[in-house]
């Protein structure tokens, strides 16, 4: 324990820190590496490679998953912003580099190769986006001068483009709704929101026209017709799991469903460790989203209040949708469960995510003195200063 | 929560407080950021809303999905039908026949399996015999459920266990199992592999009604009442080791022996080479594996002569002090019917029968006539179909329209095709006191068998041919049947089978037919010899040299396992007096 009295980095930001939270995602890290001990030794297998493979590299992950979160928490809002400035260059830049140097895999261009790992940057994008978005929202509402808005739709069709031209329509779908929530929350006009919506949806129809492979999903999950091979497969697992799961290691479904250490994770915790987990996961996530939301609506300033909101549903979208196409609710989609699911680059960027939500929900018991908060909120803000 | 409220409030109202007159437009601006944060408040609310209706949808999917069966697979039999027990059978003395023991049998879910050739290399290692390409075919198909291999041994099970392959498994079965292998092949029968009787008695008990129990779902696993046959195992194995050994010194083709009770109509032993052994069913179907006592029909050649005495003695047209002339064969229809053992001279009755003349035989149905001779074969169950418990019996066969020629053939056996155990059931009728009683597999005691029998020849008539049996065997073709003690007493039969249309004079069947003790004949033994050659040192392969001393054989073996009691002396003597 460290004391109260104490006053020192350390104890500022174990003082400050949101203990429930920053226990929670550790809690998640711990029970994804459990689960891969169950969901990706039937993949491997499949490749021919190491049984554990999977697991070593999930193993190989954690710490500096938990290093850079924990990290990350440490920083100010402002520091948060500056760094997401940077990691957003970064990303875009690679995102770009990715569509020349890139390597192919099932159909799309996603990832690239350096140092032995295999990096796709639109994770490490999304926290990053989400954060300047909710900046730029917050300049124009302190300064409807300012068009932050506008830049934040601009920044948005950047997205899109490099997102839509990989593709990656999952991405694409989690990060328009996060943003649109984030538009939302920001006070967008509900005119803007119902033009938005149909544009949203005039995207979608057009997706579906444009690209067959997502035709064809949608098609399958509306006629439940066709190769339902994966969905079938998750359900039957789900179903087979019943209550209490047929205990570790006791899942047969599992090794023949196709990406079960990554999107459908959900359906490999549910067959071996019993639906009333999978509630229990649920709970957890949902929990998360709320506090995180709440977090949102107590804070005084708007650009960390939409920060978080933003990165909390972050988070929280893309359980709803990992969760909604495991249950076929949702057409399939590959979506990582975030913290659970196996992935270097996913994890280290809900990592980010979750670190910079720390940083932002830790209390600052000097913003709350009043004279500083006034200072700090009528202190000229500019675009230099980030 | 109170008190961050409250802390808010108060910094609001801090706020509010800041005097207007410092700066207008920080009022706005202060005013503008509050409207704002107030509203970002509420659709932050929304969201919480959204986001907590999407999760119950979720919660609620998955609660839905723990109410949820798994699909169950049609094709699956229920447990209950693999586990459904047949009842044992056993032989008259309480040996086991036939038994359920309890197996698995491997099936595979192939919509469960990813990788057929490693599936399959996997199980080659404990089951080498499996065939790759049925086995590729059937793991490659969307079904949900196929057998792969059934009734496997406990040691083969664990072994597939240990190999730990995913998307098979294993259901227990009931497997009959036959302790003695072929011994009773052709009497017991066998079972499919779904456990249904097939062939022999087992399949008599499904039709008992077991079947239409099956059928209507109510097996059940518990153990059955057994059913008890009439079979004596002992009896059985020594007639089947005698025929195994004639089959190899004689090198016929086949051979087949039944030992009957000739006052109740059990059947005591039934043997038929070459058999099966029915833990292997795919035997069955191999050629030549029919059960030939009940199921093949021959010529009976002159053992028939023995009925065509019966006859002519119960017409009351014939004594035994009449002759006939054999001096000359017989010339009809471009045949010439002449004698084996030829003597060319006048021949009483019991002489017609001991030197098997087919002229005497010939002349003694004559005075019967054709239809009388037709009417009593057919009293006596020779052309009609046997009843009896086993599935497999043949029709008798006869010719469309009885000529003259027929007449005199079918009188020393040919032109009429029975079945052995026919044969036997016939024989024991004309030496029992002249009582044809059905053969059956299940036991059945004197009192019972009087209530199906039926006389169907008078009882002097018996007494003669129970005389003229013994003397056959004293003094004519039968004496290598003789054991002493047992006074056996029988006929010979040494029929010329049909080679390309034409009776050829190397190819015979062999029969004797005898019963033992001849003065009250408990049981009677039919021995028949398919094809044989001449054994090392013997010129000829009459039924005398080959079918007369397996009779022996088994006679000698198994007389007392029967509860024949030995007596040497008077017994003679007073039959010989007796007719």
């Amino acid at each position: 324990m460290v004391s109260r009295a104490e006053r020192g980095p350390i104890s500022d930001w174990f003082w400050t820190i949101d203990r429930y939270l920053l226990a929670i995602f550790v809690i998640l890290i711990g029970t994804g590496f459990m689960l891969s001990f169950a969901a990706s030794p039937g993949v491997a297998e499949r490749l021919d490679i190491d049984n554990l493979h999977f697991v070593k590299r999930h193993a190989l992950f954690i710490f500096p998953a938990l290093a850079v979160m924990i990290g990350l928490s440490f920083l100010s809002p402002r520091q948060v912003r500056r760094g997401a400035l940077l990691l957003l260059a970064l990303s875009i830049a690679m995102m770009v580099f990715t569509q020349f140097y890139g390597f192919e895999a099932k159909g799309s261009r996603r990832w690239f190769a350096i140092a032995g790992f295999s990096v796709q940057p639109s994770e490490f994008l999304k926290p990053a986006f989400i954060v300047i978005c909710a900046w730029l929202f917050s300049e124009h509402s302190r300064h409807p001068d300012i068009p932050g808005n506008l830049f934040a739709i601009i920044l948005f069709g950047i997205v899109v483009a490099l997102l839509v031209a990989q593709p990656d329509l999952g991405q694409t779908i989690l990060v328009a709704i996060a943003w649109g929530t984030l538009f939302f929350m920001a006070g967008m006009p509900w005119f803007w929101i119902i033009l938005l919506a149909c544009a949203a949806i005039g995207l979608f129809v057009s997706a579906y026209f444009v690209f067959p492979h997502v035709a064809g999903r949608i098609d399958r999950f509306l006629t439940g017709e066709g190769d339902t091979h994966q969905v079938d497969t998750a359900r039957e697992a789900i179903v087979r799991g019943d209550w209490l799961g047929q205990g570790p290691g006791e899942g047969t479904i599992k090794r023949i469903l196709p990406d079960s250490h990554t999107d459908f994770i959900f359906s490999v915790a549910a067959e071996e460790f019993g639906i009333i987990f999978c509630l229990v996961l649920v709970l957890v996530f949902a929990y998360i989203v709320l506090r995180g939301l709440s977090h949102a609506s107590r804070e005084g300033d708007e650009f960390t209040r939409l920060a978080i909101a933003g990165l909390t549903m972050l988070i929280g979208l893309q359980s709803m949708i990992h969760i909604g196409v495991n249950l076929e609710l949702l057409p399939a989609k590959g979506m990582t469960l975030p913290l659970i699911s196996y992935g270097g680059s996913s994890m280290l960027a809900i990592s980010i995510t979750a670190g910079f939500l720390l940083a932002l929900t830790r209390r600052n018991p000097e913003k709350r003195a009043t004279g500083r908060q006034e200072s700090y909120h009528d202190a000229p803000l500019g675009a230099g200063q980030v | 929560m109170n008190r961050l409220l409250k802390r808010t409030r108060q910094r609001l109202r801090r706020r509010m407080g800041v005097p207007r007159s410092a700066s207008g437009a920080a009022i706005v601006v202060d005013g503008a950021r509050k409207s704002s944060g107030h509203q970002t408040r509420n659709r932050i609310i929304l969201v919480m809303i959204g986001v907590c209706v999407v999760y119950a949808v979720i919660a609620g999917r998955l609660v839905q999905y723990g109410f949820r069966d798994l699909a169950t697979v049609a094709s699956i039999a229920r447990g209950s039908e693999l586990l459904a027990s047949r009842p044992d059978l056993l032989d008259r003395n309480g040996k086991v026949l036939a038994t359920d023991i309890r197996t698995v049998s491997l099936y595979a879910q192939p919509h469960k399996i990813t990788d057929p050739d490693e599936v399959i290399e996997a199980l080659a290692t404990v089951l080498p015999e499996l065939d790759a390409r049925t086995v590729y075919r059937k793991l490659r198909s969307q079904s949900q459920f196929q057998w792969l291999r059934r009734q496997l041994t406990p040691k083969q099970q664990s072994e597939i266990l240990a190999l730990g392959i995913p998307g098979v498994g294993f259901r227990p079965e009931k497997r009959r199992f036959y302790p003695g292998g072929p011994t009773a092949s052709h009497i017991v029968g066998h079972v499919n592999i779904d456990n249904k009787g097939i062939a022999g008695m087992e399949k008599y008990v499904d039709g008992q009604g077991l079947a239409d129990l099956a059928a209507a779902g109510l097996t059940i696993e518990q153990q059955l009442e057994p059913v008890r046959l009439s079979v004596d195992l002992r009896v059985q194995h020594i007639v089947r080791d005698e025929l195994a050994a004639a089959m190899q010194r004689y090198q016929a083709i086949a051979a087949g022996a039944v030992v009957l009770n000739a006052k109740t109509g059990e059947v005591l032993a039934m043997s038929s080479l070459p058999d099966y052994d029915p833990n292997l069913p795919a035997q069955a179907l191999e050629k030549d594996r029919l059960n030939r006592m009940s199921a093949g029909t021959y010529e009976m050649g002159s053992t028939f002569k023995a009925f065509t005495t019966a006859m002519a003695l119960d017409s009351g047209l014939v004594t035994m002090e009449d002759s006939f002339d054999a001096r000359r064969p017989i010339r009809i229809a471009g045949h010439t019917i002449s004698d084996f053992h030829g003597k060319h001279r006048v021949l009483t009755v019991p002489e017609i029968f001991i030197y098997s003349s087919n002229i005497g035989t010939a002349r003694m149905a004559d005075v019967v006539g054709i239809e009388r001779q037709r009417d009593f074969l057919t009293r006596i169950g020779l052309l009609t179909r046997m009843q009896t418990e086993l599935p497999e019996v043949t029709k008798p066969s006869q010719p469309k329209v009885w000529k003259k020629i027929n007449s005199i053939t079918i009188s020393f056996g040919h032109g009429v095709a029975t079945t052995p155990l026919q044969t036997a059931m016939s024989a024991a009728a004309m030496l029992n006191g002249g009582l044809l009683i059905p053969p059956t597999f299940l036991p059945r005691s004197e009192a019972e068998a009087q209530t199906v029998a039926r006389q169907v020849i008078r009882p002097e008539t018996s007494a003669a041919m129970r005389y003229l049996m013994r003397l056959n065997v004293e003094k004519g073709s039968g004496r290598r049947a003789e054991v002493p003690g047992f006074r056996v007493g029988g006929k010979t039969g040494t029929a010329e089978k049909v080679v390309n249309g034409r009776y050829s004079s190397d190819v015979r069947f062999n029969a004797f037919l005898s019963a033992f003790p001849i003065e009250n004949p408990q049981f009677v033994v039919l021995v028949i010899i398919d094809e044989p050659k001449p054994a090392e040192g013997q010129k000829s392969a009459t039924a005398g040299l080959n079918a007369a001393p397996t009779v022996k054989a088994i006679i000698r073996r198994s007389a007392a396992l029967l509860g024949v009691r030995p007596s040497f002396g008077e017994g003679d003597a007073a039959l010989l007096v007796s007719y």
